[in-house]
Protein backbone atom coordinates (compact mmCIF):
# COMPACT_ATOMS: atom_id res chain seq x y z
CA UNK A 1 0.00 0.00 0.00
CA UNK A 2 2.66 2.41 1.07
CA UNK A 3 4.70 1.28 -1.88
CA UNK A 4 1.92 2.40 -4.16
CA UNK A 5 1.50 5.68 -2.32
CA UNK A 6 5.19 6.39 -2.79
CA UNK A 7 5.01 5.45 -6.40
CA UNK A 8 2.22 7.97 -6.86
CA UNK A 9 4.56 10.84 -6.11
CA UNK A 10 6.27 9.79 -9.32
CA UNK A 11 8.71 12.02 -11.15
CA UNK A 12 10.79 13.75 -8.54
CA UNK A 13 11.14 10.71 -6.30
CA UNK A 14 11.93 8.47 -9.24
CA UNK A 15 14.84 10.61 -10.32
CA UNK A 16 16.07 10.94 -6.76
CA UNK A 17 16.10 7.16 -6.37
CA UNK A 18 17.76 6.83 -9.75
CA UNK A 19 20.91 8.56 -8.53
CA UNK A 20 21.09 6.43 -5.37
CA UNK A 21 20.26 3.29 -7.33
CA UNK A 22 23.11 3.80 -9.75
CA UNK A 23 25.53 4.07 -6.81
CA UNK A 24 24.21 0.92 -5.15
CA UNK A 25 24.19 -0.97 -8.42
CA UNK A 26 27.54 0.23 -9.76
CA UNK A 27 29.84 -2.44 -8.25
CA UNK A 28 27.52 -5.30 -9.09
CA UNK A 29 26.65 -4.05 -12.54
CA UNK A 30 30.29 -3.46 -13.52
CA UNK A 31 31.35 -6.97 -12.63
CA UNK A 32 28.18 -8.46 -13.98
CA UNK A 33 28.76 -6.75 -17.32
CA UNK A 34 32.43 -7.76 -17.55
CA UNK A 35 31.98 -11.39 -16.52
CA UNK A 36 28.47 -12.20 -17.78
CA UNK A 37 26.89 -9.77 -20.23
CA UNK A 38 29.92 -8.96 -22.38
CA UNK A 39 31.07 -12.61 -22.57
CA UNK A 40 27.61 -13.60 -23.61
CA UNK A 41 27.41 -10.94 -26.31
CA UNK A 42 30.87 -11.94 -27.54
CA UNK A 43 29.84 -15.58 -27.68
CA UNK A 44 26.78 -14.65 -29.65
CA UNK A 45 28.86 -12.79 -32.23
CA UNK A 46 31.48 -15.57 -32.43
CA UNK A 47 28.81 -18.10 -33.21
CA UNK A 48 28.33 -16.37 -36.58
CA UNK A 49 32.03 -15.99 -37.40
CA UNK A 50 34.68 -18.35 -38.71
CA UNK A 51 37.34 -17.32 -36.20
CA UNK A 52 37.41 -15.51 -32.87
CA UNK A 53 40.22 -13.16 -33.91
CA UNK A 54 39.49 -11.04 -36.97
CA UNK A 55 36.88 -13.53 -38.10
CA UNK A 56 34.46 -12.82 -40.89
CA UNK A 57 30.74 -13.34 -40.90
CA UNK A 58 29.74 -16.80 -42.08
CA UNK A 59 26.02 -16.73 -41.38
CA UNK A 60 24.60 -19.96 -40.08
CA UNK A 61 27.55 -22.06 -41.17
CA UNK A 62 28.61 -22.91 -37.60
CA UNK A 63 25.09 -23.99 -36.77
CA UNK A 64 25.00 -26.26 -39.80
CA UNK A 65 28.30 -27.80 -38.79
CA UNK A 66 26.92 -28.27 -35.30
CA UNK A 67 23.79 -29.89 -36.66
CA UNK A 68 25.92 -32.34 -38.60
CA UNK A 69 27.95 -33.30 -35.55
CA UNK A 70 26.82 -36.63 -34.18
CA UNK A 71 28.30 -35.99 -30.74
CA UNK A 72 26.36 -32.73 -30.46
CA UNK A 73 23.10 -34.45 -31.31
CA UNK A 74 23.85 -37.15 -28.81
CA UNK A 75 24.69 -34.59 -26.11
CA UNK A 76 21.61 -32.49 -26.84
CA UNK A 77 19.30 -35.49 -26.71
CA UNK A 78 20.87 -36.70 -23.47
CA UNK A 79 20.62 -33.30 -21.80
CA UNK A 80 17.01 -32.88 -22.87
CA UNK A 81 16.19 -36.39 -21.74
CA UNK A 82 17.85 -35.93 -18.40
CA UNK A 83 16.22 -32.58 -17.66
CA UNK A 84 12.88 -33.65 -19.14
CA UNK A 85 12.63 -36.83 -17.09
CA UNK A 86 14.48 -36.00 -13.89
CA UNK A 87 13.01 -32.57 -13.20
CA UNK A 88 9.38 -33.81 -13.16
CA UNK A 89 10.44 -36.90 -11.22
CA UNK A 90 12.26 -34.81 -8.64
CA UNK A 91 9.30 -32.47 -8.31
CA UNK A 92 6.79 -35.28 -7.78
CA UNK A 93 8.99 -36.98 -5.19
CA UNK A 94 9.79 -33.82 -3.28
CA UNK A 95 6.15 -32.75 -3.30
CA UNK A 96 5.21 -36.13 -1.86
CA UNK A 97 7.88 -35.81 0.85
CA UNK A 98 6.68 -32.33 1.72
CA UNK A 99 3.08 -33.52 1.83
CA UNK A 100 3.91 -36.32 4.27
CA UNK A 101 6.24 -34.17 6.33
CA UNK A 102 3.47 -31.59 6.65
CA UNK A 103 1.38 -34.07 8.65
CA UNK A 104 1.66 -35.06 12.29
CA UNK A 105 4.88 -37.01 12.71
CA UNK A 106 7.36 -37.89 15.41
CA UNK A 107 10.88 -36.40 15.14
CA UNK A 108 9.74 -34.15 12.31
CA UNK A 109 12.62 -31.70 12.55
CA UNK A 110 15.16 -34.52 12.55
CA UNK A 111 13.60 -35.98 9.43
CA UNK A 112 13.65 -32.62 7.70
CA UNK A 113 17.32 -32.13 8.54
CA UNK A 114 18.14 -35.55 7.15
CA UNK A 115 16.48 -34.73 3.84
CA UNK A 116 18.21 -31.36 3.48
CA UNK A 117 21.67 -32.46 4.62
CA UNK A 118 22.80 -33.93 1.24
CA UNK A 119 22.57 -30.39 -0.14
CA UNK A 120 25.55 -29.57 2.05
CA UNK A 121 27.61 -32.63 1.20
CA UNK A 122 30.14 -32.11 -1.60
CA UNK A 123 29.73 -34.79 -4.22
CA UNK A 124 33.44 -35.44 -4.47
CA UNK A 125 33.37 -36.74 -0.92
CA UNK A 126 30.79 -39.44 -1.59
CA UNK A 127 32.11 -40.58 -4.96
CA UNK A 128 33.62 -43.61 -3.26
CA UNK A 129 30.20 -44.65 -2.00
CA UNK A 130 28.65 -44.37 -5.46
CA UNK A 131 31.45 -46.58 -6.74
CA UNK A 132 30.88 -49.14 -4.03
CA UNK A 133 27.17 -49.19 -4.83
CA UNK A 134 27.27 -49.25 -8.62
CA UNK A 135 30.54 -51.01 -9.44
CA UNK A 136 30.72 -54.29 -11.41
CA UNK A 137 31.44 -55.98 -8.10
CA UNK A 138 29.26 -53.50 -6.27
CA UNK A 139 26.54 -53.77 -3.69
CA UNK A 140 23.66 -53.25 -6.09
CA UNK A 141 24.87 -56.15 -8.23
CA UNK A 142 25.35 -58.31 -5.19
CA UNK A 143 21.84 -57.54 -4.06
CA UNK A 144 20.35 -58.20 -7.51
CA UNK A 145 22.39 -61.36 -7.74
CA UNK A 146 20.44 -62.80 -4.83
CA UNK A 147 17.37 -62.37 -7.08
CA UNK A 148 19.28 -64.11 -9.89
CA UNK A 149 19.65 -60.96 -11.98
CA UNK A 150 22.81 -60.86 -14.12
CA UNK A 151 25.37 -58.33 -12.93
CA UNK A 152 26.24 -55.33 -15.06
CA UNK A 153 28.55 -52.35 -15.09
CA UNK A 154 26.00 -49.69 -14.24
CA UNK A 155 28.10 -46.64 -15.11
CA UNK A 156 28.98 -48.15 -18.49
CA UNK A 157 25.48 -49.14 -19.52
CA UNK A 158 22.28 -47.42 -20.58
CA UNK A 159 21.42 -47.41 -16.90
CA UNK A 160 24.15 -44.85 -16.15
CA UNK A 161 21.61 -42.08 -16.65
CA UNK A 162 19.54 -43.72 -13.93
CA UNK A 163 22.50 -43.65 -11.55
CA UNK A 164 22.89 -39.98 -12.33
CA UNK A 165 19.20 -39.41 -11.67
CA UNK A 166 19.61 -41.01 -8.25
CA UNK A 167 22.52 -38.70 -7.43
CA UNK A 168 20.59 -35.66 -8.68
CA UNK A 169 17.49 -36.52 -6.66
CA UNK A 170 19.52 -37.38 -3.58
CA UNK A 171 21.18 -33.98 -3.66
CA UNK A 172 18.22 -31.77 -4.57
CA UNK A 173 15.15 -33.32 -3.02
CA UNK A 174 15.63 -31.51 0.29
CA UNK A 175 15.80 -28.07 -1.31
CA UNK A 176 12.56 -28.59 -3.21
CA UNK A 177 10.88 -30.20 -0.24
CA UNK A 178 11.63 -27.18 1.92
CA UNK A 179 10.16 -24.89 -0.74
CA UNK A 180 7.01 -26.99 -1.02
CA UNK A 181 6.65 -27.13 2.75
CA UNK A 182 6.55 -23.33 2.87
CA UNK A 183 3.98 -23.36 0.09
CA UNK A 184 1.82 -25.93 1.85
CA UNK A 185 1.94 -24.09 5.14
CA UNK A 186 0.88 -20.84 3.50
CA UNK A 187 -2.46 -22.29 2.39
CA UNK A 188 -5.12 -21.12 4.87
CA UNK A 189 -6.64 -24.00 6.87
CA UNK A 190 -10.21 -22.70 6.48
CA UNK A 191 -10.13 -23.51 2.76
CA UNK A 192 -9.91 -27.17 3.69
CA UNK A 193 -12.52 -26.80 6.42
CA UNK A 194 -14.97 -25.18 4.00
CA UNK A 195 -14.32 -27.97 1.52
CA UNK A 196 -14.94 -30.52 4.28
CA UNK A 197 -18.30 -28.96 5.08
CA UNK A 198 -19.22 -29.09 1.42
CA UNK A 199 -18.28 -32.77 1.48
CA UNK A 200 -15.31 -32.66 -0.89
CA UNK A 201 -13.20 -35.81 -1.10
CA UNK A 202 -9.48 -36.01 -0.35
CA UNK A 203 -8.46 -36.18 -3.97
CA UNK A 204 -10.75 -33.31 -4.89
CA UNK A 205 -9.29 -31.12 -2.15
CA UNK A 206 -5.79 -31.95 -3.29
CA UNK A 207 -6.43 -30.95 -6.89
CA UNK A 208 -8.62 -27.92 -6.27
CA UNK A 209 -7.00 -26.41 -3.21
CA UNK A 210 -3.49 -27.72 -2.63
CA UNK A 211 -2.24 -27.83 -6.20
CA UNK A 212 -3.85 -24.52 -7.17
CA UNK A 213 -2.34 -22.64 -4.24
CA UNK A 214 1.01 -24.33 -4.73
CA UNK A 215 1.30 -23.10 -8.31
CA UNK A 216 3.42 -19.99 -7.54
CA UNK A 217 5.82 -22.18 -5.53
CA UNK A 218 5.78 -24.67 -8.37
CA UNK A 219 7.12 -22.12 -10.87
CA UNK A 220 10.06 -21.38 -8.64
CA UNK A 221 10.73 -25.05 -7.93
CA UNK A 222 10.74 -25.85 -11.64
CA UNK A 223 13.26 -23.09 -12.33
CA UNK A 224 15.57 -24.12 -9.51
CA UNK A 225 15.32 -27.77 -10.48
CA UNK A 226 16.35 -26.97 -14.04
CA UNK A 227 19.31 -24.89 -12.86
CA UNK A 228 20.36 -27.75 -10.63
CA UNK A 229 19.86 -30.33 -13.37
CA UNK A 230 22.61 -28.53 -15.32
CA UNK A 231 24.86 -28.75 -12.30
CA UNK A 232 24.68 -32.52 -12.39
CA UNK A 233 27.56 -32.26 -14.83
CA UNK A 234 29.87 -31.98 -11.83
CA UNK A 235 28.71 -35.29 -10.48
CA UNK A 236 29.02 -36.91 -13.88
CA UNK A 237 32.49 -35.53 -14.29
CA UNK A 238 33.65 -36.66 -10.87
CA UNK A 239 32.20 -40.14 -11.26
CA UNK A 240 32.85 -40.78 -14.94
CA UNK A 241 35.47 -38.30 -16.20
CA UNK A 242 35.82 -36.49 -19.55
CA UNK A 243 34.37 -39.16 -21.78
CA UNK A 244 31.64 -41.02 -19.92
CA UNK A 245 29.29 -43.63 -21.35
CA UNK A 246 27.24 -42.43 -24.34
CA UNK A 247 24.08 -42.22 -22.28
CA UNK A 248 25.43 -39.57 -19.93
CA UNK A 249 27.43 -37.52 -22.40
CA UNK A 250 25.81 -34.14 -21.73
CA UNK A 251 25.90 -30.81 -23.55
CA UNK A 252 28.40 -29.62 -20.96
CA UNK A 253 30.75 -32.48 -21.83
CA UNK A 254 30.38 -31.56 -25.46
CA UNK A 255 31.14 -27.91 -24.81
CA UNK A 256 34.07 -28.72 -22.53
CA UNK A 257 35.55 -31.05 -25.11
CA UNK A 258 35.02 -28.55 -27.92
CA UNK A 259 36.86 -26.05 -25.78
CA UNK A 260 39.77 -28.40 -25.21
CA UNK A 261 39.96 -29.24 -28.90
CA UNK A 262 39.72 -25.50 -29.68
CA UNK A 263 36.63 -25.89 -31.85
CA UNK A 264 35.33 -22.51 -30.71
CA UNK A 265 32.78 -22.15 -33.52
CA UNK A 266 30.83 -25.24 -32.58
CA UNK A 267 31.10 -24.40 -28.90
CA UNK A 268 29.67 -20.91 -29.23
CA UNK A 269 26.94 -22.07 -31.58
CA UNK A 270 25.97 -24.80 -29.12
CA UNK A 271 25.97 -22.27 -26.29
CA UNK A 272 23.72 -19.87 -28.19
CA UNK A 273 21.30 -22.68 -29.04
CA UNK A 274 21.20 -23.80 -25.44
CA UNK A 275 20.54 -20.26 -24.22
CA UNK A 276 17.82 -19.82 -26.83
CA UNK A 277 16.09 -22.94 -25.55
CA UNK A 278 16.36 -21.81 -21.94
CA UNK A 279 15.05 -18.34 -22.80
CA UNK A 280 12.15 -19.79 -24.72
CA UNK A 281 11.25 -22.07 -21.87
CA UNK A 282 11.49 -19.35 -19.21
CA UNK A 283 9.42 -16.93 -21.30
CA UNK A 284 6.69 -19.52 -21.69
CA UNK A 285 6.79 -20.11 -17.93
CA UNK A 286 6.54 -16.38 -17.21
CA UNK A 287 3.57 -15.99 -19.56
CA UNK A 288 1.77 -18.91 -17.94
CA UNK A 289 2.54 -17.50 -14.51
CA UNK A 290 1.13 -14.11 -15.44
CA UNK A 291 -2.03 -15.74 -16.82
CA UNK A 292 -2.33 -17.76 -13.65
CA UNK A 293 -1.95 -14.75 -11.39
CA UNK A 294 -4.57 -12.72 -13.20
CA UNK A 295 -6.83 -15.76 -13.02
CA UNK A 296 -6.31 -15.97 -9.24
CA UNK A 297 -7.03 -12.30 -8.60
CA UNK B 1 -10.10 -43.07 16.78
CA UNK B 2 -7.18 -41.87 18.89
CA UNK B 3 -5.51 -45.21 18.44
CA UNK B 4 -5.92 -45.06 14.70
CA UNK B 5 -4.39 -41.58 14.53
CA UNK B 6 -1.46 -42.71 16.62
CA UNK B 7 -0.97 -45.75 14.42
CA UNK B 8 -1.00 -43.55 11.33
CA UNK B 9 1.51 -41.18 12.87
CA UNK B 10 3.79 -44.06 13.79
CA UNK B 11 3.60 -45.65 10.34
CA UNK B 12 4.31 -42.38 8.55
CA UNK B 13 7.23 -41.66 10.85
CA UNK B 14 8.60 -45.12 10.17
CA UNK B 15 8.31 -44.75 6.38
CA UNK B 16 9.95 -41.33 6.48
CA UNK B 17 12.60 -42.65 8.83
CA UNK B 18 13.56 -45.37 6.38
CA UNK B 19 13.83 -42.85 3.53
CA UNK B 20 15.85 -40.49 5.73
CA UNK B 21 18.19 -43.33 6.65
CA UNK B 22 18.70 -44.09 2.97
CA UNK B 23 19.52 -40.43 2.33
CA UNK B 24 22.05 -40.38 5.16
CA UNK B 25 23.54 -43.73 4.21
CA UNK B 26 26.34 -42.44 1.93
CA UNK B 27 27.39 -39.87 4.52
CA UNK B 28 27.29 -42.28 7.44
CA UNK B 29 29.20 -45.00 5.61
CA UNK B 30 31.87 -42.53 4.56
CA UNK B 31 32.30 -41.58 8.18
CA UNK B 32 32.42 -45.10 9.65
CA UNK B 33 34.80 -46.27 6.94
CA UNK B 34 37.11 -43.38 7.69
CA UNK B 35 37.82 -45.07 11.03
CA UNK B 36 39.10 -48.28 9.45
CA UNK B 37 42.74 -49.18 8.99
CA UNK B 38 44.18 -49.09 5.50
CA UNK B 39 44.47 -52.88 5.57
CA UNK B 40 40.80 -53.26 6.32
CA UNK B 41 39.87 -50.87 3.51
CA UNK B 42 42.16 -52.72 1.14
CA UNK B 43 40.66 -56.05 2.11
CA UNK B 44 37.07 -54.86 1.75
CA UNK B 45 37.29 -52.79 -1.40
CA UNK B 46 40.12 -54.21 -3.49
CA UNK B 47 37.56 -55.45 -6.02
CA UNK B 48 36.42 -51.95 -7.05
CA UNK B 49 36.89 -51.45 -10.76
CA UNK B 50 38.12 -55.00 -11.34
CA UNK B 51 36.65 -57.50 -13.72
CA UNK B 52 37.50 -61.16 -13.44
CA UNK B 53 39.36 -62.70 -16.34
CA UNK B 54 37.00 -65.59 -16.98
CA UNK B 55 39.41 -67.09 -19.52
CA UNK B 56 42.06 -67.40 -16.83
CA UNK B 57 39.61 -69.22 -14.64
CA UNK B 58 38.95 -66.29 -12.31
CA UNK B 59 35.58 -65.73 -10.75
CA UNK B 60 33.83 -62.48 -10.04
CA UNK B 61 33.38 -61.61 -6.41
CA UNK B 62 31.62 -58.83 -4.63
CA UNK B 63 32.81 -55.81 -2.74
CA UNK B 64 32.53 -56.35 0.94
CA UNK B 65 30.71 -53.26 2.16
CA UNK B 66 31.40 -52.94 5.81
CA UNK B 67 29.40 -50.57 7.94
CA UNK B 68 31.43 -50.72 11.12
CA UNK B 69 35.20 -51.01 11.45
CA UNK B 70 36.72 -54.03 13.20
CA UNK B 71 38.46 -51.65 15.49
CA UNK B 72 38.56 -47.90 15.49
CA UNK B 73 41.69 -46.36 14.10
CA UNK B 74 42.63 -42.78 13.35
CA UNK B 75 45.46 -43.81 11.07
CA UNK B 76 43.65 -42.55 7.97
CA UNK B 77 43.31 -39.11 9.52
CA UNK B 78 46.92 -39.08 10.59
CA UNK B 79 47.90 -40.05 7.07
CA UNK B 80 45.76 -37.36 5.47
CA UNK B 81 46.38 -34.52 7.89
CA UNK B 82 50.01 -35.12 8.85
CA UNK B 83 51.78 -37.35 6.36
CA UNK B 84 50.26 -36.00 3.15
CA UNK B 85 51.08 -32.28 3.05
CA UNK B 86 49.56 -32.11 -0.42
CA UNK B 87 46.12 -32.81 0.94
CA UNK B 88 46.17 -29.91 3.38
CA UNK B 89 47.61 -27.72 0.66
CA UNK B 90 44.61 -28.48 -1.55
CA UNK B 91 42.31 -27.92 1.38
CA UNK B 92 43.65 -24.39 1.80
CA UNK B 93 43.40 -23.88 -1.97
CA UNK B 94 39.68 -24.51 -1.64
CA UNK B 95 39.42 -22.14 1.32
CA UNK B 96 41.22 -19.35 -0.51
CA UNK B 97 38.87 -19.72 -3.45
CA UNK B 98 35.64 -19.97 -1.51
CA UNK B 99 36.06 -17.36 1.22
CA UNK B 100 36.75 -14.37 -1.09
CA UNK B 101 33.85 -15.38 -3.32
CA UNK B 102 31.46 -15.45 -0.38
CA UNK B 103 32.71 -12.24 1.21
CA UNK B 104 32.73 -10.40 -2.11
CA UNK B 105 29.36 -11.60 -3.23
CA UNK B 106 27.64 -10.83 0.06
CA UNK B 107 28.94 -7.25 -0.11
CA UNK B 108 28.30 -6.55 -3.77
CA UNK B 109 25.01 -8.42 -3.94
CA UNK B 110 23.48 -6.86 -0.85
CA UNK B 111 24.09 -3.37 -2.25
CA UNK B 112 22.56 -4.29 -5.60
CA UNK B 113 19.68 -6.14 -3.95
CA UNK B 114 18.78 -3.00 -2.03
CA UNK B 115 18.52 -1.07 -5.27
CA UNK B 116 16.35 -3.77 -6.83
CA UNK B 117 14.11 -4.18 -3.80
CA UNK B 118 13.66 -0.69 -2.43
CA UNK B 119 14.71 1.93 -4.94
CA UNK B 120 12.73 2.97 -7.97
CA UNK B 121 14.62 3.54 -11.16
CA UNK B 122 14.09 3.23 -14.84
CA UNK B 123 14.34 -0.31 -16.21
CA UNK B 124 14.41 -1.96 -12.81
CA UNK B 125 12.26 -4.98 -13.66
CA UNK B 126 13.95 -5.58 -17.00
CA UNK B 127 17.42 -5.45 -15.54
CA UNK B 128 16.40 -7.86 -12.82
CA UNK B 129 15.12 -10.32 -15.41
CA UNK B 130 18.51 -10.13 -17.15
CA UNK B 131 20.17 -11.03 -13.84
CA UNK B 132 17.75 -13.91 -13.42
CA UNK B 133 18.45 -15.26 -16.88
CA UNK B 134 22.18 -15.54 -16.27
CA UNK B 135 21.43 -17.67 -13.23
CA UNK B 136 19.97 -20.26 -15.55
CA UNK B 137 22.98 -20.46 -17.84
CA UNK B 138 25.42 -23.28 -17.26
CA UNK B 139 29.06 -22.27 -16.87
CA UNK B 140 30.03 -23.64 -20.30
CA UNK B 141 27.81 -21.20 -22.16
CA UNK B 142 30.21 -18.30 -21.73
CA UNK B 143 33.31 -20.43 -21.51
CA UNK B 144 35.18 -19.05 -24.52
CA UNK B 145 34.60 -15.34 -24.01
CA UNK B 146 35.20 -15.73 -20.27
CA UNK B 147 38.48 -17.39 -21.04
CA UNK B 148 39.43 -14.57 -23.40
CA UNK B 149 38.47 -11.92 -20.87
CA UNK B 150 40.44 -13.65 -18.13
CA UNK B 151 43.35 -13.82 -20.53
CA UNK B 152 43.05 -10.13 -21.40
CA UNK B 153 42.89 -9.12 -17.74
CA UNK B 154 45.93 -11.29 -17.04
CA UNK B 155 44.01 -13.58 -14.73
CA UNK B 156 44.88 -16.92 -16.30
CA UNK B 157 46.13 -19.58 -13.94
CA UNK B 158 45.40 -17.35 -10.95
CA UNK B 159 42.65 -17.67 -8.40
CA UNK B 160 41.16 -14.34 -9.50
CA UNK B 161 39.97 -15.93 -12.73
CA UNK B 162 37.58 -17.96 -10.60
CA UNK B 163 36.97 -15.56 -7.72
CA UNK B 164 35.92 -12.50 -9.73
CA UNK B 165 33.19 -14.16 -11.81
CA UNK B 166 32.14 -15.94 -8.62
CA UNK B 167 31.66 -12.66 -6.78
CA UNK B 168 29.46 -11.18 -9.48
CA UNK B 169 27.17 -14.13 -10.10
CA UNK B 170 23.52 -13.16 -9.95
CA UNK B 171 22.42 -15.62 -7.30
CA UNK B 172 23.16 -13.41 -4.29
CA UNK B 173 21.40 -10.42 -5.82
CA UNK B 174 18.36 -12.56 -6.50
CA UNK B 175 18.18 -14.12 -3.08
CA UNK B 176 18.78 -10.96 -1.04
CA UNK B 177 16.32 -9.00 -3.15
CA UNK B 178 13.64 -11.53 -2.25
CA UNK B 179 14.45 -10.98 1.42
CA UNK B 180 14.53 -7.20 1.22
CA UNK B 181 11.28 -7.05 -0.72
CA UNK B 182 9.53 -8.29 2.44
CA UNK B 183 10.71 -5.35 4.52
CA UNK B 184 7.89 -2.81 4.78
CA UNK B 185 8.51 0.59 3.20
CA UNK B 186 7.33 2.00 6.50
CA UNK B 187 10.76 1.34 8.05
CA UNK B 188 12.51 3.16 5.27
CA UNK B 189 10.10 6.07 5.37
CA UNK B 190 10.60 6.36 9.12
CA UNK B 191 14.38 6.38 8.73
CA UNK B 192 14.07 9.01 6.01
CA UNK B 193 11.94 11.07 8.34
CA UNK B 194 14.83 10.99 10.81
CA UNK B 195 17.04 12.36 8.09
CA UNK B 196 18.91 9.20 7.15
CA UNK B 197 20.32 8.84 3.63
CA UNK B 198 20.14 5.66 1.60
CA UNK B 199 23.55 4.41 2.71
CA UNK B 200 22.62 4.89 6.34
CA UNK B 201 19.24 3.22 5.80
CA UNK B 202 21.04 0.36 4.11
CA UNK B 203 23.42 -0.52 6.90
CA UNK B 204 21.33 0.60 9.87
CA UNK B 205 17.91 -0.73 8.82
CA UNK B 206 18.18 -3.15 5.94
CA UNK B 207 21.29 -5.16 6.76
CA UNK B 208 20.24 -6.03 10.34
CA UNK B 209 16.84 -7.13 9.05
CA UNK B 210 18.18 -9.42 6.32
CA UNK B 211 20.81 -11.14 8.45
CA UNK B 212 18.99 -14.49 8.15
CA UNK B 213 19.02 -14.03 4.38
CA UNK B 214 22.74 -13.32 4.38
CA UNK B 215 23.34 -16.40 6.54
CA UNK B 216 21.34 -18.53 4.12
CA UNK B 217 23.22 -17.07 1.17
CA UNK B 218 26.57 -17.83 2.83
CA UNK B 219 25.59 -21.47 3.33
CA UNK B 220 24.33 -21.90 -0.22
CA UNK B 221 27.36 -20.16 -1.74
CA UNK B 222 29.65 -22.26 0.40
CA UNK B 223 27.91 -25.47 -0.67
CA UNK B 224 28.05 -24.49 -4.31
CA UNK B 225 31.63 -23.24 -4.45
CA UNK B 226 33.24 -25.72 -2.09
CA UNK B 227 32.10 -28.25 -4.65
CA UNK B 228 33.33 -26.40 -7.75
CA UNK B 229 34.60 -28.48 -10.62
CA UNK B 230 34.25 -26.72 -13.96
CA UNK B 231 36.05 -23.45 -13.22
CA UNK B 232 39.33 -24.86 -11.84
CA UNK B 233 39.42 -27.40 -14.68
CA UNK B 234 39.56 -24.57 -17.20
CA UNK B 235 41.29 -21.73 -15.41
CA UNK B 236 43.87 -23.42 -13.21
CA UNK B 237 46.35 -25.44 -15.20
CA UNK B 238 48.79 -26.00 -12.37
CA UNK B 239 47.82 -29.08 -10.39
CA UNK B 240 49.12 -27.56 -7.16
CA UNK B 241 46.64 -24.69 -7.42
CA UNK B 242 43.56 -26.84 -7.79
CA UNK B 243 40.99 -27.16 -5.05
CA UNK B 244 40.20 -30.25 -3.05
CA UNK B 245 37.16 -31.18 -5.12
CA UNK B 246 39.31 -32.11 -8.11
CA UNK B 247 42.13 -33.58 -6.08
CA UNK B 248 39.78 -35.84 -4.19
CA UNK B 249 38.34 -37.44 -7.30
CA UNK B 250 41.90 -38.47 -8.20
CA UNK B 251 42.99 -39.58 -4.75
CA UNK B 252 40.15 -42.11 -4.84
CA UNK B 253 41.98 -44.10 -7.48
CA UNK B 254 45.48 -44.24 -6.09
CA UNK B 255 45.08 -43.93 -2.35
CA UNK B 256 41.85 -45.68 -1.55
CA UNK B 257 43.11 -46.44 1.93
CA UNK B 258 42.78 -42.81 2.98
CA UNK B 259 40.02 -41.65 0.67
CA UNK B 260 37.33 -41.93 3.34
CA UNK B 261 39.14 -39.79 5.88
CA UNK B 262 39.99 -37.31 3.15
CA UNK B 263 36.30 -37.17 2.24
CA UNK B 264 35.28 -36.61 5.84
CA UNK B 265 37.78 -33.77 6.27
CA UNK B 266 36.53 -32.31 3.01
CA UNK B 267 32.85 -32.38 3.94
CA UNK B 268 33.33 -31.44 7.60
CA UNK B 269 33.37 -27.62 7.27
CA UNK B 270 30.33 -27.72 5.04
CA UNK B 271 28.37 -30.07 7.27
CA UNK B 272 29.24 -28.11 10.40
CA UNK B 273 28.19 -24.85 8.77
CA UNK B 274 24.97 -26.53 7.72
CA UNK B 275 24.16 -27.82 11.19
CA UNK B 276 24.95 -24.42 12.68
CA UNK B 277 22.87 -22.38 10.24
CA UNK B 278 20.20 -24.87 9.22
CA UNK B 279 17.25 -22.84 10.44
CA UNK B 280 18.49 -19.77 8.54
CA UNK B 281 19.06 -21.89 5.48
CA UNK B 282 15.55 -23.31 5.53
CA UNK B 283 14.04 -19.89 6.14
CA UNK B 284 16.24 -18.44 3.41
CA UNK B 285 15.26 -21.01 0.84
CA UNK B 286 11.60 -20.61 1.71
CA UNK B 287 11.58 -16.82 1.55
CA UNK B 288 13.40 -16.83 -1.77
CA UNK B 289 10.55 -18.90 -3.20
CA UNK B 290 7.87 -16.42 -2.22
CA UNK B 291 7.10 -13.65 -4.62
CA UNK B 292 8.39 -10.40 -3.16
Amino acid sequence: MIARACFGKAGRLLRKDGAAASLFLAPSLTGFAVFYIIPFAMGFVYSFQDSTIGGSFVGLHNYEALQASASFRKAAVNSLMFTGVCVPLLIVLSLWLAHVLNQKLFIRNWLQSAFVLPLAVPVASVVMIWQILFDWNGILNEWLNSFHVERMDWMKSDWSIGVLAVVYIWKNIGYNMVLFLAGLQSIPKDYYETADIEGAGKFHKWIHITLVYLTPTMFFVVLMSIINSFKVFRETYLIAGDYPHDRIYMLQHFMNNMFLSLDIQKLTAAAVLMVACILLFVSVMLVIERRFRSFMD
Amino acid sequence: MRGLALFRKLTLTLVMGVIAAAMLFPIAVTFTNSLMTEDEIGYNYHLIGKMADIGAGEKDGFINLKLLPDWISFRQYAEVLVHKPKFLHMFWNSVFLVVPIIAGQVLVASLAAYAFAKLRFWGREKLFVVYLMTMLMPFQVTLVPNYMIADKLGLMNSNSAIILPGIFSAFGVFMLRQFMAHIPYLYIEAAKMDGAGHLRIFYRVIVPLVKPGIAALVVLLFADNWNMVEQPLIFLEEAMKQPLSLYLSRINEGARGVAFAASVVYMAPMVMLFLYAESYLVEGIQLSGIKG
